[in-house]
């Protein structure tokens, strides 16, 4: 998809050198290849700071094609501020056409949430991810939990999710959950709400994690199994709202509560803007 | 009715505005030249140069500059030029024995072949503001040697014609490249080094002081200190000599800890060093003593000293990943929070549920109510 272009600004197409994105890229074909596995790579400085998605953009500049259109969310949102800098770095570094609309994106870049609207065959998703490791908090060693992988040893995972529910009577992860993906590999979607992790399963669309920081890629293939971990007891359940969206009244998405006054009055809005604006369009 | 607050393209923009006004100050004042800073702040300018691990004192004079003075900024400024580099010519290792010294000190002998040479240093300056500075009085130029300064032995090798102090030697080994590939753990001391020689100043001080105060005590005596100019050179063709491409400063500690030694091996002197470009003595005196401390598990010593853990130390230590993930936390975390909400509101509604009264209970009120019962609250927790 990547053509090897000096523009205006006197960096190669899409800011990284195209031999460091041959080498990502070859991250990418063994991720793909073994879904699930973190793939460690040699993660370069960007010109953002760490922690601020460096590892979703590397995997961004990679993939990206001249042709392709670019759409970036943060919380869901196309206008934070973060989603509005990666936005702008693309523009200016690599001169792609940008969207907002999820249909018409070939790659979103997406830090914390994955779209209402369902993806398709073709369409990238890239995860700006912080901490891949999902056992990291359970093992502070790296050199520890690579062998709790190998070994397939889980058994501290769902340890931890039953002290949940023993202290709380509730799993208490609600972003970031665990998925077991293709029966394999226990993986971290990204600080994503559970709610989203129903959409990993078996999606349509290829979807590529990037731990800039940790230097660490993985994927998800379109039409791959992937189960959030729980217990028969206790199955897997997402978050719900007693009220829709107060501006679209959407019903099926995440909402943010959004505090409109100093008398603890509050309100919820699709926390996807484009999904919430296209429904508003669709009525009017 | 609400709308979702749109313009954040605006208001970054008038924020990087308002900060170029910010970085220039007060007009009436003329403005900082990159030369000023490169020849004024060079401690400033050399621990740049050190943490981006790029030998170029105009541009982290630059990057000091741009980042009004913030240090971590400037390496991060300078780290991220860095990466954009091709790599033209791999350099033939360096001889620090070679080095062209400035400054040369140890703490283990009083005289020492060569000399001790104090050079350009801080160490016994009285810490006295010079209010003179204040006043930009005039500054005497240095007093010349009668003649250059001969090439001087390093220290420790003189203890090893006698064995008293492990040996170390070139392996040959093709050196792990922190900058193009990722750590993996366990590292070997060579991948430790590069990272330390990176590593935050302020860190490697703490941890490297932890281990003098029992946290992985090591015993160390500063064998050599030495700061000076090196020849960089490139082997062009495989048979020609090598071709010397400049000069840079390096500042290298050589440090003499406590023996080793078992029934096998006859007791010896061990080693931690550390290296930085530039002027920075306090960083590679820090280095050493935590690369010290990262051999224990090597050495057969007990790894209790946080210092003395690889994966913590070693993982922690760069400026630029953790000031990056440290200021990540200022992005907006609304759908995490929110889902943190969902939960925490439906877990203490079952809380109250159980435990008998009405959901949506004043927990404030509880609170106080507690606190009455429990007139004195010190003596509560004393007790």
């Amino acid at each position: 998809m990547t053509a090897s272009v000096a523009n205006a600004n006197g960096y190669n197409f899409a800011y990284l050198d195209e031999q460091t994105k041959r080498m990502i890229r070859r991250g990418l074909l063994k991720a793909v290849a073994i879904p699930g596995y973190q793939v460690p790579f040699g993660g370069r400085e960007m010109p953002m700071p760490y922690g601020w998605g460096t590892g979703g953009m590397q995997l961004t500049a990679s993939v990206l094609g001249q042709d392709d259109v670019l759409k970036v969310i943060d919380q869901g949102a196309d206008d934070t501020t973060n989603a509005v800098s990666i936005r702008a770095f693309f523009e200016r570094v690599a001169g792609v056409t940008t969207t907002t609309a999820t249909a018409e994106a070939d790659v979103i870049q997406t830090r914390h949430r994955i779209p209402e609207q369902p993806l398709c065959q073709g369409q990238l998703l890239i995860f700006q991810v912080p901490i891949p490791e999902p056992l990291r908090f359970i093992e502070p060693s790296e050199e520890e939990t690579r062998l709790m992988h190998a070994l397939e040893e889980y058994g501290v995972m769902h340890v931890k999710l039953y002290e949940d529910i023993a202290r709380h009577g509730h799993i208490a992860t609600t972003y970031a959950y665990p998925v077991k993906v293709d029966g394999r590999y226990v993986t971290d979607p990204s600080p994503i709400p559970k709610f989203d992790n129903p959409k990993l399963h078996m999606s349509e669309a290829l979807m590529l994690f990037g731990a800039g920081r940790e230097k660490r890629l993985y994927a998800i293939p379109p039409h791959t199994r992937v189960e959030s971990l729980d217990f028969d007891d206790h199955p897997f359940e997402v978050q719900q709202w007693d009220a829709p969206c107060a501006i679209c009244g959407a019903r099926d998405t995440f909402l943010d509560e959004v505090i409109t006054d100093d008398q603890g009055g509050r309100m919820f809005v699709c926390s996807d803007t484009d999904y919430c604006q296209s429904r508003v369009e669709e009525v009017a | 009715m609400y709308v979702a607050v749109k313009g954040g393209e605006q208001a970054i923009a008038n924020a990087h505005r308002w900060l170029a006004d910010r970085r220039r100050g007060p007009r009436e004042t003329p403005e900082l030249d990159v030369a000023q800073v490169e020849g004024q702040l060079r401690l400033a300018v050399s621990r740049v140069m050190a943490e981006a691990s790029l030998y170029d004192p105009e541009l982290a004079a630059l990057a000091i500059k741009q980042s009004s003075g913030d240090m971590v900024e400037a390496v991060f400024l300078l780290r991220a030029y860095r990466t954009t580099l091709p790599r033209l010519a791999e350099t033939l290792p360096l001889d620090t024995a070679a080095m062209r010294i400035e400054r040369r000190i140890s703490a283990t002998y009083k005289d020492i072949p060569g000399g001790q040479v104090l050079g350009p240093t801080y160490d016994y300056t009285h810490r006295l503001l010079d209010f003179l500075q204040l006043a930009n009085a005039e500054v005497a130029s240095p007093v010349a040697a009668e003649e250059g300064l001969a090439a001087c032995p390093q220290l420790l090798e003189l203890l090893d014609a006698e064995g008293l102090i492990e040996r170390e030697e070139d392996d040959g080994a093709e050196p792990y490249d922190i900058t193009r590939d990722p750590p993996d753990f366990p590292v070997d001391r060579a991948t430790r080094l590069q990272m330390l020689a990176r590593g935050d100043e302020g860190y490697l001080l703490a941890l490297g002081y932890s281990t003098q105060r029992g946290y992985g005590r090591n015993h160390p005596f500063a064998g050599e200190i030495r700061l000076g100019s090196l020849e960089v050179e490139i082997a062009v063709e495989e048979d020609d000599e090598p071709l010397c491409i400049g000069e840079i400063e390096i500042s290298e500690c050589q440090m003499i800890n406590q023996f080793g030694g078992s029934r096998e091996t006859a007791p010896q002197f061990t080693r931690g060093y550390g290296l930085a470009l530039g002027h920075n003595e306090r960083k590679t005196m820090a280095m050493a003593l935590v690369d010290r401390a990262l051999r224990a598990e090597e050495l057969g010593e007990t790894t209790a000293g946080p210092a003395q853990q690889a994966e913590f130390v070693l993982a922690h230590a760069d400026s630029v990943e953790a000031a990056g993930f440290v200021s990540h936390l200022k992005l907006p975390h609304y759908v995490d929070f929110q889902s943190e909400l969902e939960l925490l509101r439906r877990l203490r509604r079952e809380h109250a549920a159980r435990a008998g009264v009405g959901a949506g209970v004043d927990t404030k009120t509880n609170t106080a109510t507690s606190n009455a019962t429990h007139s004195d609250p010190v003596k509560e927790q004393q007790a």
